[in-house]
């Protein structure tokens, strides 16, 4: 834990991911620094889930290294990493769907509080960040889809993560939905840093202050919005160009 | 957490019933529901496994059988007290448990259940093969002078009941008070999503062994004060049956649910008691009314009731 206050809070050296004979992530090099919002876009099959499934120990790297806030990371298991600051979101929404709002995010609130003292008021201030804290009585499961995707940045948001991990959050949701997504995430960023990977390329580029592009499992481009948007090759492999 | 004043309210009464129940039961009713609350104990740790985390296991006759065979053994082989055996017994059970589920939970769902089904087979066939000293099948009785505990006769029928009133509500308790903490909130997170309890943070292969530890010993507990309060020990306690009845009194009663193992039990020990009654086949008669209850309440009689009526039962 003796990182300086501008190295990087999350690294990868040669991380590698072989499925049999296809590598998904191919010795990737990467650095994310506190307080950036870094999207992470590629097209279909770049890797970009299996990348953040390493990162995060849902998927053990064949080769490479993954290190967090200064500390190697790699041989952690993924609960352990969540519990040194970690926060993921999943793709396909993934609540607990038979248990109330109230108990989702206490699930991610009561972990980091030794004695359950500020339960209640913790819980509720972070359904309240997401606009649901009207409905915390409610079962989970009976949300619509955009309020599922809000309760799980609810729960990330909950666990006061110092990396949340966003993985295509805006998938499925309505314009009006993502403009307030856009200002909740612009909102986090002031107290964490957030790595997001997103396919809505208006999201990326009004939100992201700097972009990766993975494209078949490899880094292919790194840089601010404005760089991507003009980089040739990721015309090419990507923005369709 | 708010609106607690209900659920202990709740559980309150019903322990105060059961008491009440004491003094106004015929002599058979009597026996018949200090059985049902020792049998209820074992329900209850089965459900705290099953029912709160999402285990299912079928080979909880194990862990009957060893907190049993842990008290009846060394009382009947060493002269030991039965203040020294019950100990002894339920910590048997527990240290057993600990063993199984640190292997056991290596597996998940159908291997899972067969492996604990295994793990249980195997500690009946030991029971077996060791008859010189377990007599097997045929068992064991308990000397009525060694079934005291601190003085008091535990053959008496009247301290017998309130014994086994005390281990219930003891269970009891500490299933509610286990079910309302943040521990058993990931329990139940584990049973219902098990990979985003993991995302959150949660150790869950150490809540897992957590939940089997407790409920080992819980059942531990109950088989141990089945020994002590009705005096036999064999090794039908440790067959596939009793791995297969607690599951169904939890079936029953409601799964998940403090009040359901005890429902559970209570029904289906009266339904093939006053089934044999009236016929010879009234296994027959169980056995439908398991069918039409699993038709029509899913979530077992306590289950239903709570999701009609009741959100708030724990």
């Amino acid at each position: 834990m003796t990182v300086a206050a501008s190295g990087p809070l999350l690294e990868t050296e040669g991380l590698t991911r072989r499925f049999g004979g296809l590598t998904a992530v191919d010795h990737v090099d990467f650095q994310l620094f506190p307080g950036e919002i870094r999207a992470l876009i590629g097209p279909n099959g770049a890797g970009k889930t299996t990348f953040v499934g390493l990162l995060s120990g849902r998927i053990p790297p064949s080769e490479g290294r993954v290190r967090f806030g200064g500390e190697d990371v790699t041989r952690l298991p993924a609960h352990a990493r969540m519990a040194r600051g970690m926060a993921y979101t999943f793709q396909i929404t993934s609540v607990f769907a038979n248990l109330s709002l109230f108990d989702n995010v206490a699930l991610a609130v009561q972990r980091r509080l030794a004695r359950g003292e500020g339960l209640e008021a913790e819980t509720m201030a972070a359904l309240d960040r997401v606009g649901l804290a009207g409905r915390a009585r409610q079962t989970a499961g009976d949300l619509s889809y955009g309020h599922q995707r809000l309760l799980e940045i609810a729960m990330g948001l909950a666990q006061r993560p110092r990396l949340l991990i966003l993985d295509e959050p805006t998938q499925g949701l309505s314009d009006g939905e993502i403009e307030g997504f856009k200002a909740l995430v612009r909102d986090v960023a002031a107290e964490a840093t957030v790595l997001l990977i997103e396919h809505n390329m208006d999201v990326v580029m009004s939100l992201a202050t700097r972009i990766t592009v993975l494209d078949m499992g490899a880094r292919l481009a790194e840089g601010d919005p404005a760089a991507i948007h003009a980089d040739a090759a990721v015309q090419r492999a990507y923005l369709g160009g | 957490m708010t609106g607690a004043a209900k659920p202990v309210g709740l559980h309150a009464l019903v322990l105060a019933i059961l008491l009440a129940l004491h003094f106004v039961l015929p002599d058979y009713h009597h026996g018949v529901l200090a059985r049902v609350l020792t049998l209820a104990t074992f329900a209850l740790g089965y459900n705290l496994m099953f029912g709160y985390t999402g285990l299912l296991s079928l080979g909880h006759a194990l862990f009957f059988a060893a907190g049993l065979y842990g008290l009846g053994m060394p009382m009947q082989h060493l002269g030991w007290s039965a203040e020294v055996a019950l100990p002894f017994g339920i910590a048997f059970a527990a240290l057993l448990a600990t063993g199984v589920g640190a292997l056991a939970l290596r597996t998940q769902g159908v291997a899972f259940m067969i492996v604990t089904l295994m793990f249980a087979q195997a500690g009946f066939l030991t029971l077996l093969y060791f008859n010189e000293f377990t007599r097997g099948d045929e068992g064991f009785v308990i000397a009525q002078e060694a079934r005291s505990l601190f003085g008091i006769s535990l053959a008496d029928a009247d301290a017998r009941y309130i014994a086994a009133l005390i281990l219930f509500a003891v269970a009891m308790i500490a299933t509610l008070i286990l079910v309302r903490s943040p521990a058993g909130r990931v329990l139940v997170a584990i049973r219902e999503n098990e990979e985003r309890a993991r995302m959150l943070g949660y150790d869950v292969a150490r809540y897992k062994l957590l939940a089997i530890v407790a409920s080992g010993a819980m059942c531990g507990a109950a088989g141990a004060a089945y020994g002590l309060l009705f005096g036999y020990v064999g090794a039908t306690f440790a067959s596939v049956q009793y791995s297969i009845l607690p599951l169904l009194w939890v079936l029953l009663g409601g799964a998940g649910t403090v009040l359901g193992p005890l429902i559970g039990t209570a029904f289906m020990t009266y339904l093939i008691d006053l089934g044999s009654g009236l016929t010879d086949a009234y296994m027959l008669l169980a056995g439908a009314a398991l069918v039409l209850l699993t038709l029509f309440a899913p979530a077992g009689l306590l289950g239903e009731v709570r999701k009609r009526w009741a959100g708030w039962l724990p």
